[in-house]
């Protein structure tokens, strides 16, 4: 079998799972008065496609802000007008201003689902088969399995085509950017990174492993000479792609401002629902937005946020190789969702993206940590009526997950990367490591499955209401920060031995 | 034997958990009327007794496959009645509750098992060419694909809604069973897959000419041909003991309670039409576009008047009796003609000169498809029939790679129209897609040569498919014509697929004939 039809049968199968997906329900289907996503989305096509730009982020009588207002960059909004055009040909109710609202019907549905498998076909699945085929190392078998792995991850298809967003879009112009950094094009590196900074601010998770990289690169190779040239080129790349993309609210400072303003809500709290992240899993013992004002919690998840992305960050400041780049974007990223502001439980997909990069290096790890991650939104996919392709997809991707990528092979002290830490970890030298990764792995999923079943199946007794949502959250919390831990060792012990060879080859 | 590799078989339960998962990703999907005909004999043999379970007549879709498929449903309502018990009530038609959908899904993707089983029997029979040491290139890895990942099965039954995988399964099962040369358990296996489903009838003449020829006479004269004197009559006995006692099993119950011209007029219902809903690509397809034609270049050069012609309803969609213009009409008894002469010689050839049990395959294939080509009212999924047991010998011959691939991909997309909703045009589009790259690239590196395994003349006509999918799917649902022509694209694709069957059905044929006289000349 020659590469080119694995590849392209990995990705048609990517498509069908898709699509098989996107047969379900969507978030808040039925359910008026406020919908969900998928009227969010809808609603932002009926407002860009109706309303000039300059009213696009503004309350007005045209425009309610309190039903849906359109709190994303301009790209999305942008997005959202093209989409505009074509449903307003295919049929002219589905945009019309105020009439529009909560429409709902089978061929409106199709319509949606289509847009976002137009986008990841445009966008998503080209960067992730070139990413295998040129970033990772091994044989052309090992590339397609990681593609394989890579394109059926359940987290972003079940909330891209079950839940309905476009979260495929951002994380496709990472991935861009990733890719264009590793092949070492660096300014369309980051003019990608810039769209996709453009399409969602939540990529700011991923801004400072972009950031340090393209500085130490710089640094590297000197500040006086050829640095300095390529530092002014990033930096024009970066500003003329910001100022093309917010082009029509340029004209007026405060135009720009509420803008911004939309994108950065720092009304909403710490955090809602239950995430599994620090705060929400903090929340049971101390109830800390009683006790703090807003403020001062504003202040303390920066300054929390901040001192766990530094490590990492001046590591990969210091060292600018795309092995650093890769762990300090998984680093930064869950961060971020562990310690920053507001977080929402689907913002995880962020840290799922530089995982995936990972699937090749550290198949276990990738792999536990992605299935973790799914589970992670088991509430809101029950709410959303997804059970049985939550079901199918994750024992697809734990099944072929560890099957194709071999995983449970993997996972010696040295594959996992933990050579020199040996002595520091572990007091006693006679442990072996292998077999408790794999015994940690099992329970892992046994638990995970056992609460699945259990929020689906068990009524939670009268007094909490909330056990299994907080209950998963906990879990997933606690899986989250051990990988947050495990890759910041990663990233602080020695370079993988078998890549630097190939590297100097 | 070769000795075993260790890991050989690990992938086998990877591809088979993998197509399963698939499966359960169209629970959701559009389903046909099929589903309320399965839930409308779940209901009938769950709350009906056995007496009246061929004379219920509350649905238009009554009972119509054999007793043993009744019992099947008997079996499947048991578990059933524990997801929901208001399925199981005869006056509720069309009736589709979420649990109804899921459980009958299930039930699919379940009794799949089945196949799943008789597929890999069917891998161990299959022949290993040395020194092919990668997995993706071993002819029964191959193989496994081809039928576990079959288009035609995943988007008939868990699409469409049937259950052809399950009764696939006694067909694949029974043919491994005389690849490995034990026929008593592939007779009982076919036995019981004729009690099950009637429309595997088609094959048995293959079965009984084979059984006759191969096992009751037990040796040949050195010349290969027959030796009347080894016939033993103890293996007639055993073997025609174990086919009555299965069918005494499923209608004896029947035969005693005197409904026997009940069942069967149930289950031949001869006062449907010559060709299904849409035309099935066979004969009768380019019959009846002969006879469009020629009525139209009639009244065109005015030596018909159109007023005396009787009106020819084509393909309207439903099932009905069809009258031909200009040719004579066709009658039961003609197709009944047709189809035995046409599966005549490739009986003969294997009561001649037997070829061993890939001999019978080949006879089974051209009987399955001669059917197909000439049979009365033939459904377009009975082209699976000749589809899967060619897989077998598409692995391990070069020239049946070439026809497999002809009959496939025109067969495949033949049952197209099946799936007409938007929302599954592009699963149905992109797991065609799918198999029809697997099955081109496996098969060429499975038969590397310098030869390629199709002719231009095949490869000029699959890629015409392709203009025909694109003007039938996307281009004509969008042009005016969709109100005045609405069957045009039926017509077309099983006219134009139509050419494909029946130039696969002819070169099977020819392949047959050459291997009889290879033996001669040498």
């Amino acid at each position: 079998m020659q590469t080119w039809s694995l590849v392209s049968l990995c990705v048609l199968l990517g498509v069908v799972v898709r699509w098989g997906v996107s047969l379900n329900s969507y978030s808040g289907a039925g359910r008026p008065p406020m919908f969900g996503d998928y009227e969010a989305q809808r609603h932002w096509q009926e407002v860009t496609y109706n309303l000039p730009v300059q009213e696009w982020y503004l309350n007005t009588t045209d425009n309610n802000l309190n039903y849906w207002g359109l709190d994303y960059p301009p790209l999305t909004a942008y997005h959202s007008l093209i989409c505009a055009y074509i449903a307003k040909i295919i049929n002219p109710e589905w945009v019309e201003l105020h009439k529009s609202r909560g429409y709902e019907s089978p061929a409106h549905k199709l319509f949606m689902r289509a847009t976002v498998l137009v986008a990841d076909l445009l966008i998503y699945i080209p960067a992730v088969v070139l990413y295998c085929l040129y970033l990772t190392d091994g044989s052309a078998k090992k590339k397609v399995s990681t593609l394989f792995c890579f394109l059926l991850y359940p987290g972003l298809i079940l909330i891209d085509y079950g839940h309905f967003q476009y979260n495929g879009v951002s994380l496709g112009f990472a991935l861009w950017g990733v890719l264009a950094l590793g092949l070492g094009w660096d300014s369309l590196g980051s003019m990608a990174f810039c769209l996709a900074l453009n399409y969602k601010q939540m990529e700011l998770y991923h801004a400072l492993p972009f950031f340090c990289y393209l500085l130490g690169k710089c640094v590297k190779l000197g500040l006086m000479g050829r640095g300095f040239f390529l530092l002014v080129r990033i930096a024009s790349t970066v500003l003329v792609t910001f100022a093309l993309c917010w082009l029509p609210f340029l004209s007026d400072p405060s135009r720009a401002l509420q803008v911004v303003r939309r994108i950065f809500p720092v009304a909403r709290g710490l955090f809602e629902d239950k995430v599994a992240n620090t705060w929400c899993s903090l929340n049971i013992l101390i109830k800390i937005r009683s006790i703090l004002s807003s403020d001062s919690q504003i202040y303390l998840s920066t300054a929390c946020t901040l001192l766990a992305v530094l490590p990492s960050s001046v590591r990969l400041l210091t060292k600018p190789t795309f092995w650093q780049f890769k762990l300090a974007l998984a680093n930064s990223s869950l961060a971020f969702f562990l310690f920053s502001y507001q977080v929402h439980e689907k913002s995880i997909l962020l840290a799922a993206l530089p995982v995936c990069l990972l699937l090749n290096d550290l198949p276990l790890v990738a792999i536990y940590f992605l299935q973790v991650s799914t589970f992670s939104m088991v509430p809101l996919l029950l709410k959303d009526g997804l059970l049985v392709p939550y079901v199918v997809t994750s024992l697809a991707f734990l099944f072929f997950g560890v099957f194709l990528l071999s995983a449970l092979e993997h996972c010696s002290e040295e594959e996992l990367r933990l050579g020199a830490y040996h002595k520091l970890l572990f007091c006693l030298p006679k442990l072996d490591m292998a077999c408790i990764v794999r015994w940690k792995f099992y329970i892992s999923v046994a638990v995970m499955a056992g609460l699945s079943f259990a929020s689906v199946a068990l009524v939670p007794p009268p007094h909490l209401p909330d056990l299994f949502p907080v209950l998963v959250s906990t879990t997933a919390f606690l899986h989250f920060f051990g990988t947050f831990l495990y890759f910041n060792v990663v990233q602080f012990s020695g370079p993988p031995s078998r890549k630097s060879q190939k590297k100097k080859n | 034997m070769a000795a075993p590799v260790v890991d050989s078989w690990s992938w086998f339960p990877a591809l088979a958990l993998g197509v399963s998962l698939l499966k359960c990703l169209f629970i959701n999907a559009y389903h046909s009327t099929d589903f309320e005909v399965h839930r409308n004999w779940l209901a009938i043999t769950h709350s009906l007794p056995v007496s009246r379970w061929y004379h219920e007549n509350t649905s238009e879709w009554t009972l119509d496959y054999p007793p043993l498929f009744a019992w099947f449903e008997f079996g499947l309502s048991h578990v059933a009645q524990h997801f929901d018990r208001n399925m199981l009530l005869v006056e509720n038609l069309n009736y589709d509750s979420p649990a109804t959908v899921l459980f009958q899904r299930l039930s699919v993707i379940f009794t799949d098992l089945v196949f799943i089983f008789a597929v890999r029997e069917c891998c161990r029979c299959v022949q290993e060419q040395k020194g092919s040491r990668d997995i993706l290139n071993r002819p029964s890895f191959v193989l496994a694909v081809l039928l576990l990942w079959n288009f035609g099965l995943l988007i008939v039954d868990h699409i469409h809604f049937q259950y052809n995988g399950f009764l696939f399964g006694f067909l694949l099962l029974s043919v491994a069973k005389h690849l490995q040369s034990r026929h008593l358990q592939g007779a009982l296996l076919f036995a019981l897959l004729l009690n099950l489903k009637h429309i595997y009838l088609y094959v048995a003449p293959a079965y009984g000419i084979y059984l006759l020829r191969s096992y009751c006479f037990t040796q040949d004269n050195k010349d290969g041909s027959i030796s009347w004197r080894s016939f033993s009559p103890l293996r007639l006995i055993a073997l025609g003991s174990i086919v009555g006692s299965v069918c005494a099993l499923s209608f004896g119950p029947f035969i005693a309670m005197g409904q026997l011209p009940q069942v069967l007029s149930r289950l031949f219902p001869f006062k449907r039409g010559l060709c299904h809903a849409y035309w099935a690509p066979n004969i009768w397809a380019l019959y009846n576009i002969l006879d469009k034609v020629l009525v139209t270049l009639g009244v065109r050069l005015k030596l018909l008047q159109e007023a005396e012609l009787p009106r020819a309803s084509m393909t309207g969609g439903l099932v009905q009796e069809f009258q031909h213009s200009v040719l004579p009409s066709i009658t039961p008894s003609i197709t009944l003609v047709c189809t035995l002469l046409s599966i005549l010689p490739a009986a003969a050839s294997i009561w001649w000169r037997p070829g061993g049990a890939r001999g019978f395959l080949r006879c089974l294939l051209l009987c399955a498809l001669g059917s197909f080509m000439f049979g009365w009212h033939v459904h377009e999924k009975a082209i699976l029939i000749a589809i899967l047991p060619l897989s077998i010998l598409a692995v391990e011959s070069r020239e049946d790679a070439g026809i497999f691939l002809v009959l496939t991909t025109t067969g495949h997309y033949s049952l197209f129209p099946l799936i007409f909703t938007p929302a599954e045009l592009p699963i149905k589009a992109v797991l065609m897609l799918m198999f029809v790259i697997y099955s081109f690239t496996a098969l060429r590196k499975l038969h590397s040569g310098p030869v390629s395994l199709l002719h231009p003349l095949e490869s000029v006509y699959l890629l015409g498919l392709v203009v025909v999918a694109t003007a039938c799917e996307i281009v004509f649902p969008l042009s005016p014509w969709q109100q005045k022509l609405p069957f045009l694209p039926l017509l077309v694709t099983s006219v134009y697929c139509s050419v494909g069957v029946t130039y696969s059905f002819l070169r099977l044929y020819v392949s047959l004939l050459r291997r009889d006289e290879k033996p001669k000349q040498l």
